[in-house]
């Protein structure tokens, strides 16, 4: 059913009795698809969308291990933007940002994505220059970019310290107008609507046991519900990337699992209206809709599958919130979680063809997954139909740590939890 | 967390730093083998369960340290020095309290 | 709703009168009060509005449970929104104010929403707000976002301060109920250091809410003297207004202590909360239970409380919820509500219980108390407008639904009860997932992955004696577990209740009646929400949560959750436990950010770094800039000076006369041990092994992946001892670099490391009068040319103090760099000065040293960026053919070797103009014929004004580089709308033969 300002209006009147299954409960995959995803994620099901609307590949399955959405896509800062420095990067996230601006209309899901602008702030000269550069880059590549100076950042974000006696004293900022945020779960939710509505299964509790190999040639996965067979298998699995191309044959792959932690604060009316990162720390913080005040800091630092965080990150995240915006020290934290990232080695994806003919690898999203999820399964959904990347997903290779080809972002070198 | 430090004792995991799989094997400095230098420095096991890696005590001793550790749980096996002193322990650490 | 203060009874006290406001409404309570029951003393039916519909909402509970009094409390700087009343102390000039209303909390004209509440269901928004076009959403959000949120933060900064702490203990006892007194004193009877931590200002738990005396002393005054006597062990320490609020690895918990709420002001000296950090061998959760409601029809009125909530105002706080009571309950928590109010003197019109056969003693007493009983029967709906005035009673057949007559009974307070529900939220945050338990009906708590153990209600413990004995065990097994000998003697006070309760029937929602039935009361979640994501397929718990909000409210669904799960299994057909619960998670009540960062906020936040010459620069006028961590002079402007030129005379001055710059910041390594020249040799990627005694050099670091990691130089001071400087932002970055090869990849080498960072002041002077301001204030050591020449390092004194002083240049000039112990710092610095007046000699900062090496072409952090090789840089030349070093085979990976890579190259300004920071170097072509995306050949790394050159000059990073000198291009800043045309030359721009540092 088509969903509107009307349709809703007339279900009102009916009681909403009208609505049906946002996607087919299945409880069994068919034998046999073209393609198979394993992993109901954000980019999973972008993957089976784009798969079945740009490519017209329908016969497609999305299997899920558990529900749809229960991974990073369901808990994270929620934070789209397309700030990169190096080309390979920003012209992806780039892409990536105007799918997100016809999102809500494409799949007929209100996925709440507002451009309410995304600021870095700097504390010195120098970081100040390291962010024009980037900057700079981003406009020559057709990106909105603005340079704020320290006046302009207090007048954006009333309530922060901006003062000369701060421990970072903020010299200016780096303002990605087009920048903002989304409402999480609606994605996986829409994506899951309109692949289901484009003939694409979606099958939740069915983890994949094993992937089916005749020679080199891979031709479905073994499931808990049974095998199930497919001329391709894309896997977007985020961070159980290595445990499940551990069963594929992969032994090692240039990606390390670490929690990352998220906050949010209890509901207060409008008081933060820009994404903001703070510059002398890590810490990013916007304002949900709903009005939560909405943090995320840094990686807890070791390799983790646990989805559970520690301590001294949480009190770090306070610290650096409260530094920054000396207001917010009476409000309170109403609850926090973590989320299993997937680092990869140089802080940049890998969307690729595996070694292994017909299996495909979408991996290494680090802390940028969620904005990434529309262009992330769009270039996936080519990269499988036409078993060649895309120009926009060409760098991110899966040999390029052999080649030398790396995307290090931020020049941090082969320690994933750096970046 | 915390990390009973061979040297120091029981310590919170705010002393120490992560410093990555201990089961790396490293290439001899002749080695010019590309495949086998790529492999120690970007590919990993990242195994969902007990996992020897460095950590270094490095606002206390600053020694590095091999840790087995559950990275499901979190929970921490055995802790033993690395290095020149690997086996080494302090004489005066016996069952800390805490 | 008339709430009313009772003549007798409860823990206040009555000779202590409060003052308060309410929406400027001035009202009294007494010491003992909570704002909640202050407030229904008064007789205040409506406390709040609600998120979604702007409903009335009056007190609900009594504890940590309290869905709706979330009030606005203070005023200005110190305003708290979102305060739960039910756990807020009154005190003397309390103001409180109601929240999510305008103009007032009685007339909210936000209440039309509910006008519109077929429109707002579940979800509604991701239907809608699409269009007309793509932005739409921008437009509708801004309604949305001022519409939402609760109360308002205040826009100034919090003038209280916060303090954390870490305990260590045996056992800490979360809950001092009756299972965590019993836990606490059985574990301070065996030895065990004890840590008492409970939530409420005073100890007792569910005790305070029950008439029972025990030792013949009411509870309040029983458990004061038990908390007194285990104090006075020494072995247990008791934490009131303490939340254990989440349960982390290891068995660290976290908790806050609320110092100060209590006061109008915190008292001097004293921070608002404390955060503490409990590291426990042993946990024993005493955390009790909650009260389940139940769903029926305008269960939201003002007036429609938990059961338990009205026992306890009664009990504690000696206040009567109304006038005319009716209870709904099934299981045994009404009929005790119903007692307790009948001895206070409330009428209890009715007692209606879901089950058919009440236990024989319970139905008896309350008999004998003349309250009318009615079996199998439950509540179907609430009447009233601003405020509950009737409950419409119904029958129910087997399966729970009502069937037979229903009767309306005016009340002014509806008393529910669905069931019990420990309180597990720690041992899910421990790790271990929920336990259905059929039989109970009761979510328990699951595996034990830590050191815990529990007691009391979440241990299954089912009257007040049942729970004081798991105490004891509890607290006697965690101390055994601590290695030490539980006593044998047990002691229970006289008085414990020890009647098994009757059972409990399963009864989540009551179908039927007229009206929204709310399932979350904070986020207006309703049962046709729950209805509506079961039929779009929001069906798995999460999905349930994520779709409705439910449960994620600021009480996180401490009523709500196991109803709304209940109603989705019902809907499914499914056991609960095959629905399962949504993850818990930390904290269990909201806990201030404040509490949290503690005391590294502001200037605490991160240390600051300052060298053993800050004091001189500051007092000399420097602007000072933060490096790292580390505080560093930008330039020293005389009187009138403006900043820029301040930089150019100082460069000037240094390649005319003479500077002087603080290098203290660098970092420093000594390096000792028999295998230190191989080491260096593995580690730099030029020879280092065959550095002479009495030498410096100049060395280049690789990472592992063969980029350029650092830069630095590496003097041999003796035979067996090197000193190694770093780049000021790496210096922490090598030296554990340095420790992890040889703790983990070469453990063979004998090679010991110490940092020196902070141990030694350095100077550089530079400036072709360097050499003559030296030989007037060094002995020790021959300067001239011959005796002193490039690179070499010697010992000498300055004034008396040691120093080394190597013959090393930055700037290209003439210079040395002069290492003193920190002590003799500022000292052999004044000196310097002092002798190098008659030379001209002037203190220059780091934007000076900046320029002066960029005109010489040195590569510095812009350049080293990470992504740069040796061959880039073109420090192609220290990459060692000789012998092998770390870094070295993935430097020949094929794309490190490729030919287009960016080099550096200097530019001048094509037009007199700086050449922008930041700027994206482009071919004309591109420049005039494309619209982005455009290919940039390079970047601008480091730009500066060349004093000695006279131009504006850079530093860049270009494609094949090396080949292009001679061509023209643009340096193009759309951030800034600067282009400037630019000349790609040599980065040697000044004396590139280097006559001047070596005459």
């Amino acid at each position: 059913m088509h969903f509107s300002a009307l349709s809703l209006a007339r279900q009102a009147l009916k009681g909403h009795r009208g609505w049906t299954r946002t996607w087919r409960a299945l409880e069994q995959p068919k034998s046999h698809y073209d393609v198979i995803v394993v992993g109901g994620g954000g980019h999973g099901l972008a993957t089976a969308y784009y798969l079945a609307k740009e490519h017209g590949i329908t016969n497609v399955a999305v299997i899920e291990k558990g529900w749809i959405g229960g991974g990073n896509v369901g808990r994270n800062t929620t934070i789209v933007r397309s700030n990169y420095l190096l080309p390979q990067n920003n012209r992806f996230y780039e892409w990536g940002m105007k799918l997100w601006e016809g999102m809500s209309r494409d799949l007929n899901y209100n996925v709440m994505f507002s451009q309410r602008g995304v600021l870095n702030l700097a504390h010195s000269p120098a970081q100040l220059e390291g962010y024009m550069r980037r900057g700079n880059s981003m406009r020559i590549n057709g990106i909105d970019a603005e340079l704020l100076d320290r006046d302009q950042v207090a007048r954006m974000v009333p309530g922060m310290d901006v003062s000369d006696k701060a421990r970072f004293p903020v010299a200016g900022g780096l303002l990605q107008p087009r920048g903002g945020s989304a409402r999480h779960d609606a994605v996986a939710w829409g994506y899951a609507r309109g692949a289901d509505s484009l003939g694409v299964d979606i099958i939740e509790n069915c983890e994949v046991q094993g992937f089916l190999f005749e020679g080199d040639r891979i031709v479905g996965v073994d499931t808990v519900k049974g095998p199930v067979r497919a001329g391709k298998v894309g896997v977007a699995v985020a961070g159980n990337s290595s445990r499940v191309l551990a069963k594929a044959g992969f032994e090692r792959l240039p990606i390390e699992s670490h929690v990352l932690q998220a906050f949010v604060s209890e509901p207060l009316k409008p008081l933060i209206d820009t994404v903001v990162t703070f510059g002398a720390g890590h810490l990013y913080i916007s304002q949900s809709d709903k009005g939560g005040l909405v943090f995320g800091g840094d990686l807890d630092g070791y390799n983790s599958y646990a989805q559970r965080g520690n301590l001294p990150i949480v009190q770090d995240v306070a610290s650096m919130a409260v530094t920054l915006f000396p207001n917010l020290s009476r409000l309170r934290l109403l609850r926090h979680w973590g989320g299993v990232m997937d680092m990869s080695m140089d802080g940049s994806p890998i969307i690729d063809k595996s070694p292994k003919e017909g299996l495909y690898i979408n991996a290494g999203w680090c802390y940028g997954g969620f904005k990434a999820t529309p262009a992330s399964g769009w270039c996936f959904a080519h990269t499988i139909a036409r078993d060649e990347p895309h120009d926009l997903n060409a760098a991110f290779r899966l040999d390029r740590f052999r080649t030398g080809r790396t995307l290090d972002e931020k020049g941090a070198g082969p320690v994933p939890r750096l970046h | 967390m915390y990390l009973n430090c061979p040297f120091c004792g029981h310590r919170h995991l705010e002393e120490f730093t992560y410093e990555g799989d201990a089961t790396i094997s490293w290439p001899t400095l002749d080695s010019q083998d590309i495949g086998s230098w790529t492999d120690t420095v970007y590919q990993r096991r990242n195994p969902a369960g007990p996992h020897r890696e460095y950590w270094q005590h490095v606002h206390g001793c600053r020694q590095f340290l091999i840790v087995e550790r559950d990275t499901t749980t979190h929970s921490i096996h055995k802790v033993e020095v690395a290095g020149p002193w690997a086996g080494e322990t302090a004489p005066r650490n016996t069952e800390a309290k805490q | 709703m008339s709430g009313f203060r009772l003549n007798n009874g409860g823990h206040i006290d009555r000779e202590r009168k409060l003052r308060f406001t309410f929406d400027g409404q001035p009202m009294t309570g007494y010491e003992g009060d909570s704002l909640a029951s202050a407030l229904l003393a008064n007789g205040q039916e409506t406390v709040a509005r609600s998120f979604k519909y702007h409903r009335r909402r009056g007190i609900y509970a009594a504890g940590a449970d309290e869905p709706n009094a979330l009030v606005g409390l203070r005023h200005g700087a110190r305003h708290e929104p979102n305060c739960r009343a039910t756990g807020v102390e009154l005190y003397d000039g309390l103001m409180a104010e109601s929240q999510n209303r305008w103009p007032s909390l009685d007339f909210d004209i936000g209440a039309m929403n509910g006008l519109f509440s077929p429109f707002f269901v579940a979800g509604f928004y991701y239907k809608t707000f699409m269009g007309p076009t793509r932005h739409a959403w921008m437009f509708y959000e801004k309604f949305i976002r001022k519409a939402a949120g609760m109360g308002k933060a205040s826009m100034e900064p919090d003038p209280d301060h916060y303090d954390a702490r870490h305990a260590w203990c045996d056992v800490l006892v979360v809950g001092a109920g009756p299972a965590g007194l019993a836990a606490a004193r059985s574990a301070a009877d065996a030895g065990a250091d004890v840590l008492l931590a409970d939530e409420l200002p005073v100890p007792g738990g569910s005790l305070l809410s029950e008439t029972t005396k025990l030792d013949g002393k009411t509870s309040l005054e029983w458990t004061r003297r038990e908390i007194a006597t285990l104090t006075k062990t020494g072995r247990v320490h008791y934490l009131p207004r303490t939340t254990v609020y989440g349960y982390y690895d290891d068995n660290i918990l976290g908790a806050v202590e609320r110092v100060s709420d209590h006061h109008p002001l915190p008292q001097a000296g004293q921070p608002r909360h404390r955060h503490w950090t409990i590291k426990a061998r042993r946990v024993v959760l005493a955390t009790g239970a909650l009260e389940r409601p139940l769903v029926f029809a305008n269960n939201d009125l003002p007036g429609v409380m938990l059961s338990g909530a009205v026992r306890s105002y009664a009990n504690r706080y000696a206040v009567a919820a109304g006038r005319r009571v009716v209870i709904a309950t099934t299981n045994d928590s009404g009929y005790r509500t119903a007692i307790d109010l009948a001895h206070a003197g409330v009428e209890v019109a009715c007692l209606a219980d879901a089950r058919h056969e009440p236990p024989a003693d319970l139905a008896a007493e309350a008999e004998g108390l003349a309250i009318p009983v009615r079996t199998g029967s439950t509540i179907l709906a609430a009447e009233g407008r601003k405020a509950v005035t009737g409950a419409i009673l119904t029958e129910l057949d087997a399966e729970g639904r009502p069937h037979g007559k229903q009767e309306s009974i005016r009340t002014d307070c509806l008393a529910v009860s669905g069931g019990w529900s420990p309180v597990i939220h720690l041992t899910a945050q421990a790790g271990g997932k929920p336990q259905y338990d059929a039989e109970r009906g009761q979510f328990m708590p699951g595996e034990v992955l830590q050191d815990w153990q529990p007691a009391g209600a979440i241990g299954g413990a089912d009257s007040l004696s049942e729970a004081w004995q798991q105490g004891l065990q509890a607290g006697s097994a965690a101390a055994r577990d601590c290695g030490l000998t539980p006593s044998s003697e047990t002691s229970a006070p006289e008085g414990l209740d020890s009647r098994k309760p009757g059972s409990t029937r399963l009864l989540f929602q009551v179908q039927g009646g007229k009206g929204k039935a709310f399932v979350d009361l904070q986020h207006d979640v309703t049962a046709r929400d729950v209805r509506l994501a079961h039929q779009e397929g929001f069906v798995s718990v999460e999905h349930l949560k994520r779709y409705t909000t439910l449960g994620m409210a600021a009480d996180q669904g401490k009523t709500s959750n196991i109803n709304g799960l209940a109603m989705m299994a019902s809907l499914l057909d499914v056991p609960l436990d095959v629905a399962g619960t949504t993850r818990f998670r930390p904290p269990y009540t909201p806990v201030s950010l404040g509490a949290l960062a503690g005391r590294s906020t502001g200037t605490h936040f991160r240390p600051l770094r300052r060298t053993p010459l800050h004091d001189w620069h500051v007092e000399k006028g420097a602007v000072m800039v933060e490096v790292g961590l580390w505080q560093r002079p930008r330039a020293y402007p005389g009187e009138g000076e403006s900043l820029i030129d301040a930089i150019r005379r100082e460069a000037r001055t240094v390649r005319e006369r003479v500077g002087l710059t603080d290098v203290s910041t660098l970092g420093k390594i000594e390096i000792k041990g028999p295998d230190a020249p191989e080491f260096l040799d593995r580690v730099y990627s030029n020879r280092m092994g065959n550095l002479k005694v009495g030498r410096a050099r100049y060395g280049l670091m690789l990472r592992t992946d063969g980029m350029v990691f650092d830069d630095g130089t590496l003097w041999r001071l003796e035979e067996n001892r090197y000193l190694m400087t770093t780049t000021t932002g790496n210096a922490g970055g090598v030296m554990k670099h340095l420790e992890f090869l040889l703790a983990a990849v070469w453990p063979e080498l004998k090679v010991h490391l110490v940092s020196v960072s902070d141990l030694w002041s350095g100077c550089a002077i530079a400036g072709p009068n360097s050499r003559a301001v030296l030989q007037t204030c060094v002995s020790g050591t021959e300067l001239d040319n011959d005796s002193f020449r490039p690179m070499d390092v010697k010992a000498a004194e300055i004034d008396g103090a040691p120093v080394w002083i190597a013959r090393l240049s930055y700037s290209g000039e003439l210079a040395y760099e002069v290492y003193t112990p920190a002590p003799h710092g500022e000292a052999v610095w004044k000196n310097l000065l002092q002798s190098g007046k008659p030379q001209g000699i002037v203190p220059y900062g780091l934007e000076a040293l900046g320029s002066l090496r960029i005109e010489k072409g040195h590569v510095a952090g812009p350049e080293l960026d990470g992504r740069t090789t040796a061959d880039d840089l073109g420090l192609g030349g220290l990459m060692s053919k000789k012998k092998h070093f770390l870094g070295e085979a993935l430097a020949r990976r094929e794309a490190m070797l490729e030919a287009d890579r960016p080099q550096l190259v200097g530019l001048v300004s094509g037009n007199g103009q700086p050449i922008p920071p930041g700027a994206q170097l482009l071919d004309s072509k591109t420049v005039r014929e494309k619209e982005p995306p455009l290919d940039a050949q390079g970047h601008v790394s480091s730009p500066t004004y060349g004093a000695a050159i006279g131009k504006y000059i850079a530093l860049a990073l270009l494609h094949d580089g090396r080949a292009r000198h001679g061509e023209s291009l643009t340096a193009s800043s759309p951030l800034t709308g600067e282009e400037v045309p630019v000349v790609v030359v040599s980065p040697h721009f000044y004396d590139p033969e280097g006559a001047r540092m070596n005459a």
